[in-house]
């Protein structure tokens, strides 16, 4: 939210100090404004056009823009900032792959079902394509709407039309205007018939120009025909140029509150080549696009995708730390090792991935230490030989086992001593890197 | 009525550091080719606002020994050759284009073959009389060894301006010491952390070592397992650089295939993991998406293992400098 100071709200007041706000002075009243304490409609005597002045600063600097409806709704935009480490960005990057529609209607009903699978289960969290993109390819005006009537039937997936011929998106809309697709695109050629179709059903708009300068032109043209709800869809000429207009774009709009360019961004990255295509779409994930359409929709090429989005709309402020519990990889039984670990994410993971690795089935005890990986939590007195005991007794994973032996991590192999005491258990003390948990279960366990 | 856009085109403070590796016959070696990477005046790629005069560069890993546990969509390109290391580093170089060999000593780990100082420095011998490229070398990790073993490497390497890594905090006098003495280069670890990868620095430049002889490598993540926090340590990096800190000017090197090439998505065959597509095609790409991404961060030297990566990154990095419009 961009914020107003008092004084900037204040030379919009009346300047009377009548106190009818409850306030002594019209200043007393804009600091409290100012601080979100009261409302700007509690003056009863603000003009209308100080209203709008106000409401128009007070927006954020990258509108929110929905797409889909309901539980299905996805934001796009809403930015903050430039860099995630500054604060987080917010809504992760909206991932649609194209449909054409001069495919048959046997290959159109395959790649629509291929696309609805491409959903993943990814460290917990279930991490998917989002929408489809049709694009009208092949002429007819009624082919485009019949290949949206298919995908609208046979997905649940976010709608993206994409067409020059307002015609073709006017029967489209006819049939899935209720889903809330986004038009695309609104030209310097087309765009008031492209304004008119989206007001009229309500739809977010994206517009295309070929410069930084025409896009916000356009913006201002399509904004003063009643379509607020926009997408900016910068075209770009290789990674070099796209990294430069998204770049721009994002510091317009949050450096210099530009609001002609304070919209979502959208690129479309189709490639021959599937690895470029990644390239294209990974990199936009990072900077700055709010939705990327690409055509490969083989499960090797999108899973890296979402997974870039996934790390990197990560929020960068909450530790990030899996649920202090027993994991189980494989399915271990009473002769399986019991390995002690944090709950640092990237600690847990990499141990989980090394144990996958190492193919013994074993039990993970994951002790939390508010995040912190071993020697952090170690020297912050987080991973002490209480605390892995408390949390071992609470799993009752040694009762699971037959053996008693419990493996800690060779980097505090100094607690061995104190946790045989308190547990009573045997402890063996594994290796200092993950890396070498493989070689040290296949190796040296003996169960 | 055209609109008139404000500008945001920023100029910083400082520069990244320039940094060549390799020497020639006249310059006291033998390489016939010597990399450039750093210079950059702004964040990377931003070539509308700064100069970035050096792409990035691509090192293929070749290994001292025979790697064991290579899984086979990797190992089938380099089975022939790894039983040398110089044959290895050859096909790497003429084959797939690489710009840079980095070699690492994976034969001397304890764990490992525990290989000693003079087969290590075979090792290096055989890789500089079998290339033109400059040289990266990598160590164990293990302090003790690398101690161990890094005399002999440096002076097997005397004169060849290479890049010797790692020093780390708790480790870095014995290979300042010898990449001052032999007139090497040094790589600075630090686990994902600005402060230490400063820290590690300043430490060096104390024993009188110069900061432009330094690569810093801020750790590495594979996508999927902690890439966020490289990424964003390596984006803090390169802001407080371009911003005037010296002591973080100094290019990175993303040591790339060894963390990739670990994890499963890279690393499972397709039986194992049918719903994640063949392997043949989600290996590579696994390493590719993880340098694509560090490349935004300022990444200026990325260590792979792939040739269908290291194609693919090429690639991109021609794209990123501006060429080869789509
Ligand atoms: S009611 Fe409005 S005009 Fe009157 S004092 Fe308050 S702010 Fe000023």
């Amino acid at each position: 939210m961009a914020k107003l100071t008092g004084i900037e709200i204040y030379k919009h007041l009346p300047k009377t100090n009548c106190g009818d706000c409850n306030f002594p002075t019209c200043m007393a009243f804009a600091m409290q404004v100012a601080a979100k304490k009261v409302g700007l409609e509690q003056c009863p005597h603000v003009s209308a056009e100080a209203k709008a002045a106000l409401s128009e600063a007070q927006a954020p600097p990258m509108r929110t823009v929905t797409l889909g409806t309901g539980d299905r709704a996805l934001k796009l935009g809403g930015e903050t900032v430039l860099f995630r480490h500054e604060e987080k960005f917010h809504h992760p990057t909206v991932i649609a792959i194209c449909v054409q529609d001069d495919l048959s209607e046997d290959k159109l009903a395959q790649r629509i079902e291929k696309i609805n699978q491409l959903q993943f289960v990814r460290v917990g969290q279930l991490i998917g394509v989002n929408a489809i993109a049709v694009e009208h390819t092949a002429g007819e005006t009624s082919r485009f709407a019949q290949t949206v009537k298919l995908v609208a039937e046979r997905s649940p997936l976010a709608l993206v039309l994409s067409s020059t011929d307002s015609q073709a998106l006017k029967a489209a809309l006819e049939i899935c205007a209720e889903r809330r697709p986004l038009l695309c695109a609104a030209t310097k050629e087309n765009f008031k018939e492209f304004a008119a179709l989206a007001k009229e059903a309500q739809c977010p708009l994206a517009v295309r120009a070929a410069t930084l300068e025409e896009l916000a032109e356009l913006t201002q043209q399509v904004k003063a025909l009643g379509v607020e709800d926009l997408v900016l869809q910068p075209e770009i000429s290789g990674l070099a140029d796209g990294l430069a207009k998204l770049t721009q774009l994002r510091r317009l709009a949050l450096e210099k509150n530009f609001r002609a360019v304070g919209y979502p961004v959208m690129v479309s990255v189709t490639s021959s080549d599937p690895f470029l295509e990644t390239a294209y779409a990974a990199m936009f994930v990072c900077k700055y696009a709010s939705l990327i359409v690409l055509n490969g929709a083989e499960r090797w090429q999108v899973l890296p995708i979402l997974t870039v989005r996934q790390n990197i709309f990560t929020d960068p402020q909450v530790p990030n730390a899996v649920e202090a519990k027993l994991y189980k990889v494989g399915e271990p039984g009473p002769h399986s090792p019991v390995l002690v670990t944090t709950n640092f994410a990237l600690t847990y993971f990499t141990v989980e991935s090394e144990v996958e690795n190492s193919r013994v089935p074993s039990y993970i005890a994951v002790v939390d230490t508010g995040g912190l990986g071993v020697l952090n939590a170690y020297a912050d007195d987080k991973l002490t030989a209480e605390a892995i005991v408390k949390a071992v007794k609470t799993y009752g994973v040694m009762e699971q086992v037959a053996h008693k032996k419990l493996i800690i991590p060779g980097l505090v192999a100094v607690l061995k001593g104190e946790i045989e005491e308190l547990g009573g258990w045997e402890v063996l003390v594994g290796p200092e890197e993950a890396a070498g948990i493989p070689a040290y279960l296949r190796n040296e366990w003996k169960g | 009525m055209p609109v008139a856009i404000p500008d945001v085109k920023k100029s910083w403070a400082n520069a990244i550091n320039t940094v060549t590796l390799g020497a020639t016959k006249d310059e006291g070696g033998t390489r016939t080719k010597k990399v450039t990477v750093g210079g950059a005046t702004s964040l990377p790629f931003h070539h509308f606002e700064g100069a970035m005069p050096y792409p990035p560069a691509i090192a293929m890993e070749v290994w001292d020994v025979a790697p064991q546990d290579w899984p086979e969509v990797l190992a089938e390109h380099f089975k022939d050759v790894w039983h040398d290391p110089g044959l290895w580093a050859k096909k790497c170089v003429e084959q797939y284009g690489a710009d840079l060999i980095c070699l690492r000593l994976a034969g001397c780990d304890p764990v490992r073959q525990n290989r000693g100082p003079q087969e290590a420095a075979q090792a290096v011998k055989r890789v500089l009389e079998s290339v033109g490229v400059p040289l990266i070398v990598w160590g164990t990790g293990n302090n003790d060894k690398d101690n161990e073993i890094f005399p002999a490497v440096a002076e097997a390497a005397s004169g060849e301006n290479c890049l010797l890594g790692t020093i780390t905090e708790d480790n870095y006098k014995t290979l300042i010491a010898l990449c001052t003495a032999y007139k090497h280069k040094v790589i600075a670890e630090s686990p994902c952390d600005v402060n230490i990868a400063k820290q590690v620095n300043i430490l060096a430049t104390d024993m009188g070592f110069k900061p432009e002889d330094i690569v810093m490598y801020p750790t590495s993540a594979a996508l999927g397992y902690g890439l966020e926090y490289v990424y964003s340590v390596m984006e803090r990096a390169r802001l407080a650089a371009l911003r005037g800190d010296k002591m973080l000017s100094q290019p990175m090197i993303c040591d790339i295939g060894i963390e990739v090439w670990g994890v499963k998505e890279a690393k499972a065959s397709e039986q194992e993991l049918p719903e994640w597509g063949p392997q043949r095609e989600r290996g590579p790409l696994w390493e590719a998406t993880t340098a694509y991404v560090y490349l935004l961060t300022g990444a200026d030297i990325l260590v792979l293992r792939h040739p269908r990566a290291v194609a693919s990154v090429r690639e991109a990095i021609k794209q990123l400098m501006g060429d080869g419009l789509k």
